[in-house]
């Protein structure tokens, strides 16, 4: 397996240094073919499995297991849940993704504290990343369609398209500066158009995704934070509402997208 | 005097807060943001957080203001201009190649910050194609390869160069490039060395 993937890599590598490739196309088509090649065996399966065994296993001072979290479709039904978040929960008052509702279950279903829900959550291996994975794994074939019924939910769409518009910082940029034309890339890497649907769909449908250069799976808020990072902000704070917000207004953009997450990434 | 700067403290977050009137979605939007950056420092807050004038109205204006707004934009920006101090406005082209094509730097945070005494860039690859021998180059700005071949280096050509590059809203308000002299991410001289990069005759740019 190793070697294999090993030979896929110096293929692309070789494939690069073709002096052909002034083509753009022939480019993104040989990245495309490794990304297939990998999702054949996506790393991500063993997140998947760890989920499922944290979802169902007791834990925490209270000794539960998640069966009985309501993830926004009623208690303990995870099937079809991730495409519908983030979403509005009366239990919490709070526009929630799937990470902040985990929390939010790991906390008042098992006891524990907020530290220790989302503890590593942006290192390679955490609870939550299993987690998130096993969810949406089973959102698999499912339309994204997050509820739009209750006012919160569509403030958090507003509000989420303002942040993605708000330029600041030593470089002037917001998220649409990379992310709101067809056809860019940085590098070689392709962009997604979050102004139009379908390249929004393209993009939403793959997260969670597992990340080769980072060998870990990425959840949608650890890959939101990144990219503040590299607009050159602070740290943005987990599960602060501007992030869920700027995740609300992606996933609306991307509605009527059907789920592939999780998804394999560079 | 403790009292004053006090004061002018309150006097500036109400400038801020106001910059919105209360209740709309941005004011709203602005507030979501205080609370996600809340971890910053006061000084990464203004350097990294808190907008300027340009970007408030940019961002606003989702980067196509309206004429007067536009002008009044394009008259501010002009006056940010400033030049290396000995007055060269093209360095060296090798200089400028390097800078060109790093992408490091300015990474703060505990999560994944840059290393120490990692070098500053101006990244132009990741937009733009430069020298045709590098192909990684991204399509978000135009082509600029042979930019000093087609335009010759003549003295406007030269000035005009530098000052895009040290602020590209001077010229197109909301531009989508950063001010990368402006904002002090590159020093005169390093825009100066950019400025050769796509002009001198001797530069891969124009081979």
């Amino acid at each position: 397996m190793t070697t294999w993937r090993r030979t896929s890599v110096l293929a692309l590598l070789a494939a690069l240094a073709t002096p052909s490739i002034g083509d753009d196309n022939h480019v993104t088509g040989e990245i495309n073919k490794y990304r297939q090649m990998l999702q054949e065996g996506n790393p991500a399966e063993l997140q998947e499995l760890r989920g499922e065994e944290l979802w169902t296993t007791p834990r925490g001072p209270r000794n539960a297991t998640l069966e009985q979290c309501d993830l926004g479709l009623g208690k303990g039904i995870v099937a079809g849940a991730y495409a519908q978040l983030p979403r509005y929960f009366a239990d919490a008052d709070q526009v929630q993704d799937i990470e902040a509702r985990l929390t939010y279950c790991m906390i008042t279903l098992q006891g524990l504290t907020r530290d220790e829900a989302t503890q590593g959550w942006f290192k390679p291996n955490s609870d939550m990343e299993a987690l998130v994975t096993y969810v949406a794994t089973h959102s698999r074939g499912k339309a994204i369609a997050i509820p739009q019924a209750h006012a919160r939910e569509r403030e958090f769409v507003a509000l989420g398209e303002e942040i993605f518009n708000r330029r600041a910082g030593p470089l002037d940029f917001s998220c649409a500066t990379c992310h709101s034309q067809g056809g860019k890339r940085i590098r070689l890497q392709e962009l997604p158009d979050f102004n139009t649907n379908k390249s929004a769909q393209s993009s939403m449908i793959t997260w969670p995704a597992y990340r080769v250069s980072q060998s870990a799976v990425w959840t949608t808020e650890r890959r939101l934070i990144d990219c503040l990072r590299q607009m050159r902000y602070p740290d943005a704070a987990y599960l602060s509402p501007a992030v869920i917000a700027l995740e609300s207004y992606l996933q609306h953009q991307a509605r009527g997208g059907v789920m592939e997450a999780p998804g394999i990434k560079r | 005097m403790i009292y004053g700067s006090r004061f002018v403290a309150i006097v500036s977050m109400l400038t801020v807060i106001n910059a919105y009137a209360e209740g709309t979605i941005q004011a709203r939007a602005e507030a979501l943001v205080r609370e996600a950056f809340a971890g910053a420092t006061p000084t990464e807050w203004d350097e990294r957080l808190r907008q300027d004038e340009a970007q408030r109205l940019c961002s606003l204006h989702r980067n196509t203001p309206p004429a007067a707004i536009a002008h009044q934009l394009l008259e501010a920006q002009q006056r940010t201009l400033r030049y290396p101090a000995n007055g060269k406005l093209m360095g060296d082209w090798r200089k400028g190649e390097k800078l060109a094509a790093i992408g490091t730097g300015g990474h703060i945070g505990k999560i994944q910050p840059d290393r120490p005494g990692i070098p500053r860039g101006g990244n132009c690859y990741a937009c733009h194609t430069l020298a045709t021998k590098e192909i990684a180059a991204g399509n978000l700005g135009p082509s600029l390869t042979h930019f000093g071949k087609l335009r010759g280096v003549s003295p406007e050509m030269v000035k005009y160069t530098y000052e895009k590059i040290f602020n590209a809203q001077a010229f197109h308000p909301c531009s989508m490039m950063p001010r990368f002299g402006h904002n002090s991410w590159l020093t005169p001289e390093e825009v100066a060395d950019a400025v050769a990069y796509l002009l001198d005759p001797e530069s891969p740019v124009n081979q």
